[in-house]
């Protein structure tokens, strides 16, 4: 009998300290100061003062405080705040539409701050593409017009960037309104062209500012999957600001919740709704929809089980479920204690029982039905070995006790 | 105590003499740079006078009444037709060429001087801030304020008749051009830097063509201003209606008055109404709201 103590899956954000994945955009000591001395502002930032203070006694806003991160290469990194909390400055320091007072913003190990106006022009044009709130669309040309705009600023010949635009136009499925004008289309599909605008120069960096907060929730939820789907075929590396915790959980792989100008907590999302570093993180989480955010992963728990050529072990208190494995560890069956059948019976033949299969990257939700009918839940890692079990007593512990949800079980 | 008559008698500023030698010396030594700016209206001018003198009629005719019924109304088409076919009938074609030339001339040195000083007037608060005044002036001073120094430096005739209406109709287009550029959404004007753009491509490509219906407005003020200019420099010996009005006052001949004042006011309605058509708001400009970019992270940008 082998018993395999749980473990929570590693999530990028230990890859990346690990130094499994590229760093793309590295961020040191941020500050943005919008007001009449900038400079002075920092030095009393630096010295340890109080951005309250110095603003009422500046006069200086400091709209980013010594914010620092990194964004992997491919990575989905959410900024999330309430408004005003700083994250549009954010996000316009990272292209220099806004030039940062202070800090350093590293892209690909090139110092951002350091480039000259040719430089940072063909980063704008190659490298990094933005895509904005309130689509930004140019009303007097048409959509195709619209998705070339970048590669017309490039310069590039004509029937190239009609090829490409095309190309792009296909890709969110807007073939059909090349000819129309912006205003003809509805919001989502406006984004849509902004989208395409921003994918047609083929940018390593994706700058999202809100892109999706003017549509309806309907239109809204379509763009996530769709934004969700086109991320897992062109592996952008794509920095995201919402103000909603729900669409920061559901696309980020990494969530960063801003406030005040900085950054209060950097995390996965499931780290996040298990784990939040304050009451400002614990308040937005609160009413988040946990069971599709948590993973069977971090609530997994010791399975009790058996290889098909060992004897079947007697369960060690009742209702305790025996999980048959074969010899590379892969469930394929169960034995229940307080089914009579397996009592003496070889844990080869003891199999019958029903039993359900889980990966650990799936959510809560995934594990209700199971729940619901009270049949035992193998979780499985992606070689379908078995890791553990969830009980139906963990999966509500996760839905409403934050410890629960963060891998630390009582009961392993 | 003596009378301060005799004092006035014998005691004289000689301020008129003054003024008759800085004005002879500005004459002398500035004239270079009087004909150099002459030469291009002149030019202009005969230009056009020479392309509407030699155009036959009809084909005059059937443009305007083209352009009236694809931009404006079949019905307005006819009136228009209707309307040019009496001004040449009371006897007034050639007179009305001759206004139109100079009319067209104005408005072309307009746009072509206004809307870069209405860009610029857009892009530096200081320049529009020193601009105001001397636009508020000119638009405020009774026109043929305008017509004695033009005599003085220019002479007389149609050619300063013309620079005189450049002056009066300047102020509208940098007005509206400045407006327009002002009011295009500053997040449009955004994303075309974020893609990379010049500060000359966003002119291009998003400034100017989201500012185009405030733009046309000003051609638009600028066309009339200059038609009732035009009229008023016949004074200054300009040729035209203006100079049919100017006799039919001075000798009291009510029906040469009377015919080349309604051939003025045909041809006003006809540029303003086809003009106001160009300006028609084909697309609907939305003013959303955006984060403002900061002036120094433009300026770096650029």
């Amino acid at each position: 009998m082998i018993a395999t103590m749980s473990r929570r899956r590693p999530d990028s954000s230990e890859l990346d300290q690990t130094g499994g994945e590229r760093t793309k955009v590295k961020v040191r000591d941020l500050v943005k100061v919008f007001g009449p001395s900038p400079e002075a502002a920092v030095q009393l930032l630096m010295a340890g003062e109080n951005a309250d203070e110095i603003r009422s006694r500046t006069g200086n806003t400091i709209a980013i405080n010594r914010v620092s991160f990194d964004i992997t290469a491919s990575e989905t990194f959410v900024v999330m705040g309430l408004s005003g909390s700083g994250k549009s400055t954010l996000i316009r320091c990272l292209n220099r539409l806004l030039t940062p007072t202070s800090g350093t913003i590293e892209i690909d190990g090139q110092d951002l701050l350091a480039m000259s106006d040719a430089e940072l022009k063909l980063f704008r044009r190659k490298r990094a593409a933005m895509v904005f709130q309130h689509f930004a669309l140019l009303p007097h040309r048409t959509v195709l017009e619209n998705v070339e705009l970048g590669l017309k600023i490039q310069k590039l010949p004509k029937v190239e960037r009609r090829e490409r635009a095309a190309d792009v136009l296909a890709l969110v499925g807007l073939s059909s309104w090349e000819r129309s004008r912006p205003r003809e289309l509805s919001g989502g599909m406006q984004q849509r062209v902004g989208l395409a605008r921003a994918l047609a120069t083929d940018p390593d960096i994706l700058l999202m500012d809100e892109p999706f907060s003017a549509l309806d929730p309907l239109i809204r939820r379509d763009m996530q999957d769709e934004l969700v789907e086109l991320q897992r075929r062109l592996r952008k590396t794509i920095i995201f600001i919402t103000h909603d915790i729900a669409e920061a959980l559901k696309l980020g792989d990494r969530v960063a919740v801003m406030r005040r100008g900085e950054i209060v907590q950097v995390a996965s999302p499931a780290e996040l709704v298990g784990l939040p570093a304050d009451d400002y993180v614990a308040n937005f989480i609160r009413g988040v929809d946990r069971a599709s955010i948590i993973r069977l992963g971090s609530i997994v728990s010791v399975a009790v089980r058996a290889r098909t050529s060992e004897p079947l072990p007697q369960p060690a208190q009742a209702g305790q479920v025996v999980f048959v494995v074969d010899d590379a560890d892969r469930p394929i069956g169960v034995s229940t204690a307080n089914s009579n059948a397996a009592h003496g019976r070889e844990t080869a033949a003891a199999r019958d029982e029903e039993f359900v299969q889980l990966s650990v990257a799936a959510d809560l939700r995934a594990a209700f039905p199971a729940c619901a009918c009270g049949v035992p839940i193998a979780v499985v890692d992606e070689d379908r070995r078995l890791i553990g079990t969830v009980r139906p007593s963990d999966v509500f512990a996760a839905l409403l006790d934050q410890g629960a949800a963060t891998g630390g079980f009582p009961h392993a | 105590m003596p009378d301060l008559r005799d004092t006035f008698a014998h005691h004289q500023l000689p301020l008129a003499r003054w003024l008759q030698h800085a004005t002879d010396w500005l004459v002398n030594s500035l004239s270079g740079f009087f004909r150099a700016v002459r030469y291009p209206v002149a030019e202009t001018l005969s230009g056009f006078n020479s392309f509407l003198g030699h155009l036959p009629v009809w084909v005059f005719l059937l443009i305007i009444f083209a352009l009236s019924w694809r931009l404006i109304s079949t019905r307005f088409a006819f009136a228009a037709t209707a309307s040019l076919l009496l001004v040449g009938f009371v006897g007034m074609w050639d007179y009305a060429m001759t206004t139109v030339a100079m009319v067209v001339t104005s408005v072309v040195f307009c746009i072509v001087t206004g809307v870069p000083l209405g860009v610029a007037a857009a892009k530096n608060d200081r320049f529009e801030r020193a601009l105001r005044p001397l636009l508020d002036a000119m638009q405020t001073l009774p026109t043929f304020v305008y017509l004695v120094p033009i005599v003085i430096f220019f002479g007389i005739g149609s050619v300063p008749g013309v620079m005189a209406t450049i002056i009066v109709a300047l102020p509208p287009i940098i007005r509206l051009t400045s407006l327009g550029i002002r009011q295009v959404d500053p997040a449009v004007v955004e994303a075309g830097y974020s893609f990379g753009s010049s500060r000359l491509q966003v002119l291009r490509e998003v400034e100017l063509p989201l500012a185009l219906p405030s733009i046309m407005a000003g051609v638009n003020q600028t066309l009339l201003l200059s038609l009732s200019m035009v009229v008023m420099v016949a004074l200054i010996g300009g040729g035209g209606l203006g100079f049919q009005v100017y006799q039919g006052i001075n000798q009291l001949d009510v029906g040469l008055a009377g015919t080349s004042g309604i051939s003025v006011v045909v041809l006003a309605i006809l540029f303003d109404r086809l003009t106001q058509s160009a300006v028609k708001p084909r697309r609907e400009l939305r003013v959303r709201r955006s984060a403002a970019p900061e002036a120094t992270g433009l300026s770096t940008a650029a």
